[in-house]
């Protein structure tokens, strides 16, 4: 590949990959909100309740 | 009370629904297209500019509007933007917010039925041994309903309305149970069959099973920067009428997504994640398949011949061939993959069209969710078979132009100077902040009042008036004359009437009036959709005023 082509597409690609990884990371990595929250699966869990 | 009870399963379920919603057929398809013809890597600096000041801001927009509207029991746009100012004309604008869906869903689902057809097709070996003029006449004689090589009657009716029945139930099984559950499933798949089609095309070598040239040849050809056309407004519009398209924004889907959403929750993260998820899958995965293996078999110069007509025709007509040259099973793989991944970026978009639909009989008509599923899957059918029947006579291309092109950015128009000057940046700064995981940068503030409400009617300028040739130059010099691809010039149908006046044969002729009849006929029905959409919201409303509710 050409030089010119080459560094617009690694920077293209390491920009976009490293942004949708790193946004990704933090909805997986954020604490969650105690219930009720808009997420059904996660109702039960004992730990996730707000205290009264 | 509203009959609609749903709601997400889990974060991440709603974050790849979201993302499943604007990865569609274009990522893979449009954008190389557009790249190829605008600029080659330069392309993508405007892009990127576009995606930060126009893309991420109609996100957050359509979030916070989603989110807002849900906390009064609303899930599609009429009524979203109903609740965010007094002016009771607000929600007819809204109805485009429906009636996109519906009129996209119609013909969207045509394509997505062509990929599961062809999945079949790769399997059974229908393009084994066939030479690329025989793929491209195959997909010819499929798309004018010709003769059935599976020995199924009206083969693309049947997978179309496969492909109907397969959407409405997934609806009819709701958001966590349908929706959430096929773009979990779908979204991963979509990656992994990306990935393997991606690494295949950055290895193809020159003088290996038929190829013409190295995979660097067709990365040239893409990312080579051609920093002159930076300076052309049409390269421009063009780059932000991709992010438009890519995002799924302007339509109603992702309003109605948000609105399952708690004001105590986050959206701007949310939007993000989304929001790049779907780059990476255009940029980096779409970018690496069309067109490095279309190159790599065929050379530019056929290339750049086929990019004339549209990523549909180098995906259904070229690339099924291509497959093949890496031997019969590794082709019948590649094939389902490619096709495959399409159906995936498919079907997560056209069950998002559903939910608009669903959302408004739930709430306002207290309709069931298999009763609401059911009948958008019958609206569908009714409007989207013109589309199958004359496809030749341009039906699918109207819809698209009308539903899927101008209605968007008109739609999205609107919203943007609602959200910023009449519901008020100071409100609407608040509803993208509440919960967020995410310091939402200051500027943002500005860019969403002032720069996006004002690219965004550029672009709508940029369309309606689009000078001949893109040379907008010579335009503003004085010179301007409408190019046929202008709105304008198209509700004339310009194009279509010079072609008339110029044809001599007796069969041609004929051929163009048809085409002309069944254009204005799809617009009609396309009018007739949108006013008894209207119409409904009206009578929506006159039951809510009944019921005291407002």
């Amino acid at each position: 590949m050409n030089t010119s082509a080459l560094i617009i597409m690694l920077t293209t690609i390491i920009m976009v990959t490293g942004l949708t990884l790193y946004f990704f990371y933090k909805v997986l990595t954020v604490p969650p909100r105690p219930e009720p929250d808009s997420y059904t699966d996660n109702d039960d869990e004992l730990e996730r309740q707000a205290s009264s | 009370m509203s009959a609609n009870k749903e709601s997400w399963g889990s974060r991440v379920g709603l974050i790849l629904a979201m993302a499943g919603n604007a990865v569609g057929l274009g990522n893979f398809l449009r954008f190389p297209v557009q790249a190829v013809q605008n600029g080659g890597g330069a392309f993508i600096i405007p892009y990127l500019v576009c995606f930060l000041v126009m893309g991420i801001p109609l996100l957050w927009i359509e979030w916070s509007m989603g989110r807002f509207g849900g906390k009064f029991g609303h899930h599609s746009t009429p009524f979203i933007v109903d609740t965010m100012h007094k002016n009771r004309l607000w929600k007819y604008i809204g109805v485009f917010g429906i009636w996109t869906n519906i009129a996209v869903a119609a013909y969207y689902c045509y394509i997505e039925s062509w990929t599961l057809s062809y999945m079949l097709h790769s399997i059974v070996g229908t393009f084994q041994g066939l030479d690329q003029d025989a793929v491209a006449a195959f997909f010819n004689s499929y798309v004018s309903i010709g003769k059935s090589t599976l020995g199924i009657p009206l083969e693309p009716v049947f997978f179309y309305v496969l492909c109907l029945l397969l959407n409405t139930f997934i609806l009819s099984q709701g958001l966590s149970g349908g929706v959430e559950r096929v773009a979990k499933v779908g979204m991963p798949l979509l990656i992994l069959f990306g990935i393997f089609l991606a690494y295949k095309g950055v290895t193809i070598t020159a003088g290996e099973n038929g190829a013409i040239n190295d995979s660097s040849v067709g990365l040239n050809f893409l990312w080579t920067p051609n920093y002159e056309q930076l300076w052309s407004p049409s390269v421009w519009l063009a780059a932000a009428g991709q992010i438009f398209f890519t995002l799924s924004v302007g339509m109603g889907t992702v309003h109605c997504y948000a609105s399952y959403v708690r004001s105590k929750d986050d959206i701007a993260l949310n939007a993000m994640s989304a929001g790049w998820m779907n780059e990476f899958v255009e940029v980096v995965l779409g970018a690496a398949i069309l067109i490095p293996i279309s190159i790599g078999y065929l050379g530019i110069d056929r290339v750049t011949e086929l990019v004339q007509l549209g990523g549909l025709g180098l995906a259904f007509k070229t690339l099924p061939y291509l497959f093949f040259q890496w031997g019969d099973v590794l082709g019948a793989v590649s094939g389902v993959m490619w096709f495959g991944l399409l159906f995936f970026a498919g079907i997560t978009s056209s069950l998002a069209m559903g939910t608009p639909w669903m959302g408004f009989l739930q709430d306002e008509f207290n309709w069931g969710r298999k009763a609401s599923a059911w009948s958008f899957g019958l609206i569908v059918f009714i409007l989207g078979m013109p589309t199958v029947l004359f496809f030749k006579y341009g039906v699918f291309d109207e819809y698209d132009y009308w539903a899927g092109t101008v209605s968007l950015v008109v739609f999205a128009l609107f919203e943007s100077i609602l959200f910023a000057w009449v519901f008020g940046m100071k409100k609407g700064w608040r509803e993208i902040t509440s919960g967020s995981d995410i310091k939402v940068p200051g500027i943002y503030k500005f860019i969403i009042k002032f720069i996006t409400p004002l690219l965004l009617l550029w672009v709508f300028i940029g369309s309606l008036v689009t000078p001949k040739g893109g040379d907008w130059g010579a335009a503003f010099a004085g010179n301007w004359v409408l190019d046929d691809s202008s709105i304008i010039k198209k509700m004339m149908n310009s194009s279509l009437k010079d072609q008339l006046a110029a044809a001599t044969d007796a069969a041609q002729i004929e051929t163009l009036q048809n085409t002309l009849f069944y254009v204005n006929a799809s617009r009609i029905l396309l009018i007739a959709v949108f006013l008894s959409i209207a119409l409904l919201v009206y009578i929506a409303y006159k039951k809510r005023v009944r019921e005291g509710k407002i």
